[in-house]
């Protein structure tokens, strides 16, 4: 199955479950679970449903396009079902069943796994989903998000894309799965992965970013104080990956650390608080008749 | 009471670390609530898999037992009318309690008469209590983190999907947040049924073994051993065995096949430990070993499953591990292009404690203390040098991607890296063991550098952590320091060392001015470590099987040397277990009371009056020097027995001689005598605090 083909079998699966589809979200982001179609959705009483694919960046695990198994930026496969259906775990093996993974023909487990992202102020617990041992989707049932209780529980899937499309075409290194035909990952990531790679580790201005951190921080709480929710988020994220960048660049110290990570989650919490006060008064527009 | 209930909670995968307690507070919580209700019942029996949590109760009876009970009712004074009839307030009393005048009688109260009924409550059928009470019996399980899901109004540690809920043939309903109770069960995940209809107690095992679950763990857990065992056996090797690692797989599987699968020869020139941690702690898969503990080219894991499409399972299996492998040779590769001590500079840039400074800082303590102790030990020359090294090395290998990676290995690969550099044996041998004992129970260091260091590294940490005001509360002890104070106390015994803990805590302390500049209240930080300690000591010999005023009264001496606290200890125990210094603790309390009064220890014979006071100085002067030569060999047994000898004496004293006279040299001088023998005294044990 070629990379495009995982994607839309898992898309079109999930769509037929009552998600809507949608496209990943245009800031720069470590995770799926940062899209505002996730974060703020999953605040509040009203119910959701959402896949979408997330190109997710991790400055830190780049590795100038080298390492078979790591990359800079990698895609997961996102999914959102609030409240948790009583039979998610078997409609998520369904899933895979879509994608021709055979549950009888493989040893699939689900092992412990508490997740937690601190610049959200997110936590959730759930599993690790392994295929013969490998890890494929993070299976989370939220519990906080933005610093704030989840009212009602969501549960969130992230297929590791990458790494089944590896397992379904047996190859070994992250750069040889097949886009289609013709087109393999390493003809669109190999050099945007060591250009990546080395701007993150070698040429980063570190004295840019801290100044950028700052400003998107200021700007972030300006703009929140407008009672603007999404364009605040805009430069939580914004925080968020430039923090990820000097992370990277070796620029943070112990302690600084988690004085930045603090100061996004600060950030979150704001824009959460502001985003449930807003849907409040709107009635929850999102709680229909049948949903 | 032939009567058997079974629950049945069936969950989304558990966690299997929380299995076992899961059960236990099941277990526990239904023994209680049945005792409450009056139930009687023959036993309880739990079970568990990932996906459900069982109990049985046995020879339940089919109702509470009946109960009499005395009920205190009104006043006699306005019980009766002025025709001793039943007033208003006795007949309502009658009415509520359900008895009639009959059932009626008398008796006294806190000096007034009042009427009393003798009420026979029926005992509720078993059905009914259960019903009644097994929802809260789910409910009150709890988990160190539980979550709540689908908007219900309960947590758990995983969803819970399914009840099972059966009396003998029957089922049980009770209410539990709109999920089905009743019964119907579900197989393995993929081999077994969807839904599963359990019709009896009986038969729910052998329903469920036929989907492919095994509820009985301790089925699945012989069935990983020997299975594992076997398959291990056709490659002519030996499972390296870890029981943590098999109780957890038995808690992750619920129809458990061993299968075998091969590791890449390639990898095999890695350090064990490198290869093993892997697959252990990531993995969960079973190391194989030949007669020599030699690592063989093969893992064990335990598909939760059947023997169906076996080879795809190990294929993919080899492959994760593979995967895994290749990091850790590439972090290996790129660890050892440098030599360990490189690593050390980078060591400034990582924060040990906000307040205690980098890692780098404590290499330099760690390297000073050890230095101190070994001072104090007198070890050689070459032992302080191995030391030394070994302390700046110490810390190095936290900066290497190994140990970023696997922080499981800190130690371990710090020894491989100095192997590597060209250290010599003892160097990398307490690189590692400055780690142990890492957990009660856990292996010990066997080299002097690897002990010292281990001690200084974990004194360092105390210390520091006293003094910025982080110590141990109740429960709390985030950074361990029980644990290492401990391990510090079991080096300082396994190794005979001759320790002044007094000093050593000086020492660390000093440390940390000279070297920080940090700021605190010296004295009492430095009595609160001591406590600390003293705390610890008093528990551990405790477990031992030491009496708990023998420890008193040896740590009340004021020695701080823990070895020589231990011995004397033991050999106080093994004493008094004889029984023979009960008889003699009177007299030596009162001279422990009068021996206060003391004002100095000069005893002048010419002052002497009575026999008595004669006899006891001479006997006491006979003794002292043995006893102080006793000491010196530690055998404190045979000091106390001299010591004791002095009980007829000093009961003779007390019978003949007046000690408060009014004559202020005669007073004196009989105190003085009293202080000395005390003083004698406390070089042994502080008697005053055993007790009878």
């Amino acid at each position: 199955m070629y990379f495009q083909d995982l994607m839309l079998k898992l898309l079109e699966f999930w769509g037929s479950k009552g998600c809507i589809i949608l496209e990943p979200y245009d800031v720069e982001k470590g995770a799926g679970t940062m899209s505002p179609h996730t974060f703020l959705k999953a605040l509040g009483p009203e119910p959701w449903r959402v896949v979408y694919v997330e190109p997710s960046r991790r400055p830190a695990d780049a590795r100038y396009g080298e390492n078979p198994h790591r990359v800079y930026q990698h895609h997961q496969l996102q999914v959102i079902l609030k409240p948790s259906p009583e039979d998610i775990q078997d409609i998520y093996l369904d899933s895979l069943k879509a994608i021709g993974i055979d549950p009888l023909k493989h040893d699939i487990r689900f092992v412990e796994d508490n997740w937690e992202a601190p610049t959200l102020g997110a936590w959730g617990l759930g599993w690790e989903v392994w295929l013969d041992g490998m890890e494929i989707t993070q299976f989370t049932y939220f519990q906080q998000v933005g610093s704030i209780n989840c009212h009602l529980e969501s549960a969130e899937l992230t297929y590791g894309l990458e790494r089944i499309a590896m397992y379904l075409q047996d190859v070994d290194e992250i750069f040889h799965i097949k886009w289609n035909e013709d087109i393999t990952y390493g003809d669109i990531f190999k050099k945007p992965e060591y250009e990546h790679s080395v701007y993150s580790f070698e040429k980063a201005n570190i004295e840019t970013l801290k100044n950028l951190f700052n400003i998107y921080e200021e700007e972030a709480k300006n703009v929140i104080e407008e009672g603007l929710v999404l364009p605040s988020y805009d430069y939580v994220l914004k925080c968020s990956h430039t923090f990820n960048v000097l992370d990277a660049r070796g620029a943070i110290s112990v302690t600084e650390r988690t004085h930045y990570i603090s100061r996004v989650r600060n950030l979150a919490k704001l824009v959460a608080s502001e985003y449930i006060e807003q849907r409040e008064k709107l009635g929850y527009p999102l709680i229909k008749e049948g949903m | 009471m032939s009567n058997k209930y079974l629950l049945e909670i069936g969950v989304e995968e558990l966690p299997a670390r929380l299995i076992n307690g899961a059960l236990a507070q099941l277990k526990e919580n239904t023994e209680k609530m049945l005792k409450n209700e009056r139930i009687e019942y023959t036993n309880t029996e739990t079970y568990a898999t990932p996906r459900r949590l069982v109990l049985i109760i046995r020879g339940l009876s089919d109702k509470q037992s009946t109960l009499k009970e005395r009920v205190k009712g009104p006043a006699k004074r306005i019980a009766y009318d002025d025709k001793d009839n039943p007033t208003k307030a006795l007949q309502g009393f009658m009415r509520g309690q359900g008895i009639s005048i009959e059932q009626i009688f008398i008796d006294e109260h806190n000096g007034e008469e009042y009427v009393y009924g003798n009420v026979i409550k029926e005992g509720k059928d078993t059905f009914t209590v259960l019903s009644n009470n097994m929802a809260d019996i789910i409910k009150s399980i709890v988990f160190p983190k539980s979550m709540k899901w689908g908007g219900k109004n309960i947590r758990f540690a995983r969803p819970i999907r399914w009840i099972v809920s059966i009396l003998n043939d029957r089922v049980l309903p009770f209410e539990f947040e709109g999920i089905e109770v009743g019964n119907l069960t579900k197989g393995h995940r993929f081999l077994g049924s969807n839904r599963i209809v359990i019709n009896s107690v009986e038969e729910y095992f052998s329903k469920l073994e036929d989907n492919f679950v095994l509820v009985d763990q301790n089925k699945r857990w012989e069935i990983i051993k020997y299975g594992s065992e076997r398959l291990a056996k056709e490659k002519g090797g030996n499972l390296l065995i870890d029981e943590d690692l098999l109780d957890e797989v038995t808690n992750i599987v619920e129809y458990p096949t061993p299968i075998i699968g091969r590791i890449e020869k390639e990898y095999l020139s890695l350090p064990e430990d490198v290869i093993i941690t892997p697959m252990k702690e990531h993995l969960r898969f079973f190391p194989i070993v030949n007669d020599k503990g030699k690592l063989l080219p093969y893992f064990i894991t335990v598909r939760n499953g059947n023997k169906e499409y076996i080879e795809m399972v190990v294929k993919g299996n080899e492959k994760v591990l593979e995967a895994r492998l290749e990091d850790a040779k590439f972090f290996y590769h790129e660890d050892i292009k440098q030599p360990l001590e490189d690593y050390v500079e980078q060591l400034k840039n990582i924060v040990f404690q906000e307040k205690l400074g980098t890692l780098y800082d404590k290499t330099i303590r760690i390297q000073k203390l050890s230095k101190k102790i070994g001072d104090y030990l007198e070890v050689g020359e070459e032992t302080q040098r191995n030391m030394e090294r070994a302390a700046y090395l110490s810390k190095a290998d936290l900066v290497t991607k190994m140990v970023d990676e696997f922080t499981e290995l800190q130690g371990r690969m710090g020894m491989e890296y100095a192997k590597q550099a060209g250290e010599n044996e003892i160097v990398s041998t307490a690189i590692y063991e400055q780690y142990l004992p890492r957990f009660a129970g856990d292996e010990l260091p066997t080299t002097t550098a690897g002990s010292i260091l281990s001690i200084a590294d974990k004194l360092d940490t105390i210390a520091g952590s006293f003094a910025i005001g982080i110590q141990p509360t109740g429960s709390q002890d985030p950074y361990g320091l029980r644990r290492q104070a401990l391990g510090i106390i079991n080096i300082i015994l396994d190794k005979r060392l001759n320790l002044a803990l007094g000093e050593l805590i000086d020492s660390a302390l000093y440390i940390y001015v000279e070297e920080l500049g940090l700021v605190f209240d010296y004295s009492s930080i430095k009595k609160e470590i001591v406590d600390f300690f003293n705390g610890r000591i008093k528990n551990m010999f405790i477990d031992m099987g030491i009496r708990y005023d023998i420890i008193d009264g040896v740590i009340s001496t004021g020695i701080d040397n823990i070895y020589d606290l231990k011995v004397r200890a033991d050999k106080l125990n093994q004493y008094l277990e004889e029984d023979r210094l009960t008889e003699v603790l009177f007299t030596f309390n009162r001279v422990i009371n009068l021996a206060e009064k003391t004002t100095s220890t000069e005893v002048k014979r010419d002052l002497f009056v009575e026999d008595a006071e004669v006899e006891l100085y001479e006997a006491f002067n006979d003794i002292e020097e043995k006893v102080l030569s006793c000491l010196d060999k530690k055998e404190y047994d045979k000091a106390l027995e001299l010591f004791i000898g002095l009980k007829e004496p000093v009961d003779n004293f007390f019978d003949h001689v007046m000690v408060m006279v009014d004559d202020e040299d005669l007073r004196g001088n009989r105190l003085n005598l009293l202080g000395k023998i005390s003083e004698t005294m406390l070089l042994i044990c502080d008697l005053s605090k055993l007790v009878k």
